[in-house]
């Protein structure tokens, strides 16, 4: 590997971060620049350590290229990891706030790194090296652009590395899944458009005749988050030396942006983009095709086109004009045929496979997911209504509907596919164990179950009691009142998201022994392989 | 069925199913978002409204950096309980000048919309350091470090430019005096009848209870001292408002 450019490349970088680093006009941002330095520093060790003077070996261009999809996997895991733990510690903080360590581990700080540690880390490596791996097998062709792949992968991993050590150093715009300042959000966009030049030059260099259904998914997703990113974070820099930017746009129209991009936040990243997972790995690891051609071309379009119009449903009754609240809401009920158009393809694959759901856990955790996906689909519809929203904004209903969501939707259907892709990318006959999939399945599952119906239970009741009148007409509860009332639910919801987290722990272990090439001596799944009777002669 | 076989033609070119998926998905933002911008019954008329002041929107930039929206809404919604508990509902005119919006999507503390004037200084910072010294069931975490922390101002007027570029109707006299309004505000010895012209209705003094040294503590009461009192709603006319 001849890697002399890229190296001096990044040394630049690297120098430039130093020089930005002493003349930074804010500490924060000082701080920033000295990590970008430190971090960089890293890639140079790296790749100085994997360069080599010898002529390159020529590369088969008919040989998929797994190794950015490999480290990808891995990524994922790490950071599913990370993430959710992140998560289970603010769960714990707000149950018991003496857990906040000011200021850089205060629950201001570490939410967005939670938030963008599960979907962006998490979610964004899972779609990145699933989106490689669907893109080559279904197109038939190796990736465009020789190296660019591992740019987009190193360069994303750099993004989430400034945006999560900048949160915690209290760099924000604030705005909701998009915190990272301006620097950073231009990094994003440069990864960006090459990850879209590396899907898009795939798929044309494809020898299939037709774009397979799961990359359209994919298509529209990184298109889309493109547009969102670019327009939502369109801001003003204080100082190119400094870490602060003002929004482009104030109040009303920033509230609206905003939430335009965030709710197509979760449905293009968290929804699109996991469909294009569902619809190459549930029918593999199913052994089934798709069960209907012409419902999937319907509900893309359907859901693509609805999705963009679902945001102002986060404003009710804010100062958003009513007619776009409205349009808001008639959208996002709209968007429930389409939702389930997606749900119902996705079942409807294991037709004449149902038998496998009692002997494949991998298959059980995928039917499991889509099945949380149409749960979740048909809740976010109903919230949207605004006689419901008006008691469910505000509480934790709404953070509830996010992870049933998350946790039953995108975290299930990406184990999926990891456990389904693990033992291909690294040629192993099959996983570590089988068994140990069973209880990530069941800790996971119950793990989500405990979370969104403590939060169902601790919402309702906050929304309750905020608007509770007693005979005379006086509010009943002071706001801290309300605030204690929650005292044991959160402690709950903090057991829930353990269980999740121990069962993707446990997922770690499977895959890293799996990556290492161990088996281990299990009883096979119950099921999985008929029992043998003896023949008896004169049987009727 | 027709429809079905000439979707082919996309399935089979990447270019059109780029731009036309490309070209679904912004429909909805334009019809949403863009009359937003031009419709002139978006944001009411009212009286009051005026840019932050500099130590104001040093204390909001802290607001911002410590994620306070996270937990604390600056929206109040028409209903009966929300304008009892926190006061007149919010209008749209009063975060007109906010880059960002600071509305917020939970409460799992109060809504702060309308919060300034409410509690005296000495409770801020109080409640700021140690929350459950003064409200048992809360729990926020502790921001006593906000009152060891100078403020730190290279130059505070980039602020105030980079916030006049987007629309922020801040004047050539607010620029130049951004630094010294900045220190002043929260003196209790200076002159701030300068300060004071170019911002009505600031709040000045000292915030943090320490004279000697302008803190971020001192920004973040300032922020939240001011916030909700600059449209006086004993003289609002919500009829004259509604357009």
């Amino acid at each position: 590997m001849k890697i002399g450019i890229e190296i001096v490349a990044l040394g630049l970088f690297a120098f430039m971060a130093l020089v930005a680093a002493g003349f930074g006009v804010d500490e924060p941002f000082r701080q920033h620049m000295w990590v970008l330095f430190f971090v960089l520093l890293g890639f140079i060790a790296i790749l100085l350590r994997n360069t080599s003077f010898a002529p390159a070996a020529p590369v088969d261009p008919s040989a998929y290229m797994d190794g950015p999809i490999r480290y990808g996997a891995i990524a994922t895991m790490f950071w599913g990891v990370v993430g959710m733990l992140v998560g289970v510690v603010i769960a714990l903080q707000l149950a018991n706030p003496d857990l906040n360590v000011e200021p850089w581990f205060n629950f201001g700080r570490l939410r967005p790194l939670h938030t963008s540690g599960v979907v962006f880390a998490f979610g964004g490596n899972a779609l990145l090296c699933t989106s490689l791996y669907v893109v080559q097998r279904t197109c038939r062709a190796r990736l465009f652009g020789g190296d660019l792949a591992w740019f987009v992968f190193w360069g994303y991993q750099l993004f989430i590395v400034m945006a999560a050590t900048g949160y915690l150093l209290g760099i924000t715009e604030s705005r909701e899944y998009a915190e990272p300042e301006w620097y950073v959000d231009l990094w994003l966009t440069i990864v960006w458009v090459a990850y879209l030049l590396l899907f898009l030059g795939t798929i044309l260099k494809r020898k299939e005749p037709h774009i397979y259904v799961a990359n359209w998914f994919y298509l529209s997703f990184i298109v889309t988050i493109a547009m969102l990113h670019v327009i939502n974070n369109l801001s003003m820099p204080a100082s190119f030396l400094g870490s602060k930017s003002y929004s482009a746009f104030s109040g009303v129209q920033d509230a609206l942006t905003q939430w335009w991009y965030g709710h197509n936040a979760v449905g293009f990243f968290l929804t699109a983009g996991f469909l294009g997972m569902m619809y190459y790995f549930v029918p593999k690891q199913a052994n089934r095709p798709v069960y209907s051609y012409r419902l999937s071309i319907i509900h893309f379009w359907a859901l693509i086109f609805l999705y963009i119009w679902a945001g102002p449903h986060h404003l009710h009754y804010t100062a958003l004009p009513d007619w776009a609240q409205t349009l808001g809401m008639a959208f996002s009920i709209m968007l429930w045929m389409p939702s389930w158009g997606g749900m119902i393809n996705g079942l409807m694959t294991l037709s004449g496979a149902w038998d496998k759901l009692r002997t494949d856990p991998i298959i059980r955790m995928m039917v499991m997911a889509v099945a949380f996906y149409g749960m979740s689909t048909f809740e976010g519809p109903m919230m949207s209504i605004k006689t419901i929203n008006s008691l469910s904004h505000y509480t934790d209903w709404t953070i509830g509907h996010v992870h049933s969501g998350a946790l039953g939707w995108v975290g299930m259907i990406s184990f999926g596919a990891i456990y389904y892709m693990v033992p291909k990318l690294w040629n192993r006959e099959r996983l570590y164990s089988l068994r140990l999939v069973t209880w990530h399945f069941w800790l996971a599952t119950l793990g989500i179950v405990v979370y969104a119906a403590v939060m169902w239970v601790s919402g309702i009741m906050q929304g309750l009691m905020w608007r509770e009148y007693d005979e005379q007409g006086f509010l009943v509860y002071s706001f801290a009142e309300t605030v204690a009332a929650m005292h044991p639910y959160y402690i709950m919801r903090a057991i829930g998201g353990a269980m999740y987290l121990s069962g993707a722990l446990i997922m770690a272990w499977n895959i890293a022994m799996t990556i290492l090439g161990h088996q281990r001596e299990e009883e096979p799944m119950p099921g999985s392989i008929p029992a043998l009777r003896p023949a008896r002669s004169g049987a009727r | 069925m027709g429809l079905m076989d000439k979707h082919a033609i996309i399935e089979k070119n990447a270019t059109l199913l780029l731009v036309g998926s490309l070209l679904v998905v912004t429909v909805g933002g334009i019809v949403e978002i863009a009359p937003l911008f031009y419709l002139d019954n978006t944001i009411e008329k009212v009286e009051g409204m005026r840019p932050y002041s500099p130590l104001e929107l040093a204390g909001r930039n802290i607001y911002v950096r410590e994620g306070c929206y996270l937990c604390h809404s600056q929206m109040i919604r028409p209903f009966r309980d929300e304008v009892e508990r926190y006061g007149h509902y919010s209008l749209a005119a009063e975060s007109m000048y906010d880059h960002p919006f600071q509305w917020g999507s939970k409460r799992t503390g109060p809504d702060l919309a309308r919060v300034g004037d409410r509690y005296s200084n000495g409770w801020h910072v109080q409640h700021l350091a140690e929350p459950r010294s003064v409200v048992p069931e809360s729990i926020m975490p502790s921001y006593a470090f906000l009152k060891d922390t100078p403020i730190e101002v290279k130059d505070f007027s980039t602020h105030l430019v980079a916030n006049g570029r987007v629309g922020v109707p801040y004047t050539d006299d607010m620029i130049a005096n951004a630094n010294a309004d900045l220190m002043i505000q929260a003196d209790p010895n200076a002159d701030t009848s300068g300060l004071e012209g170019r911002y009505p209705r600031a709040k000045v003094g000292d915030f943090d209870g320490n004279p000697q040294q302008v803190t971020e503590m001192d920004a973040l009461v300032a922020y939240l001292q001011m916030l909700g009192t600059l449209v006086d709603f004993k003289t609002y006319d919500e009829a004259a408002g509604y357009r």
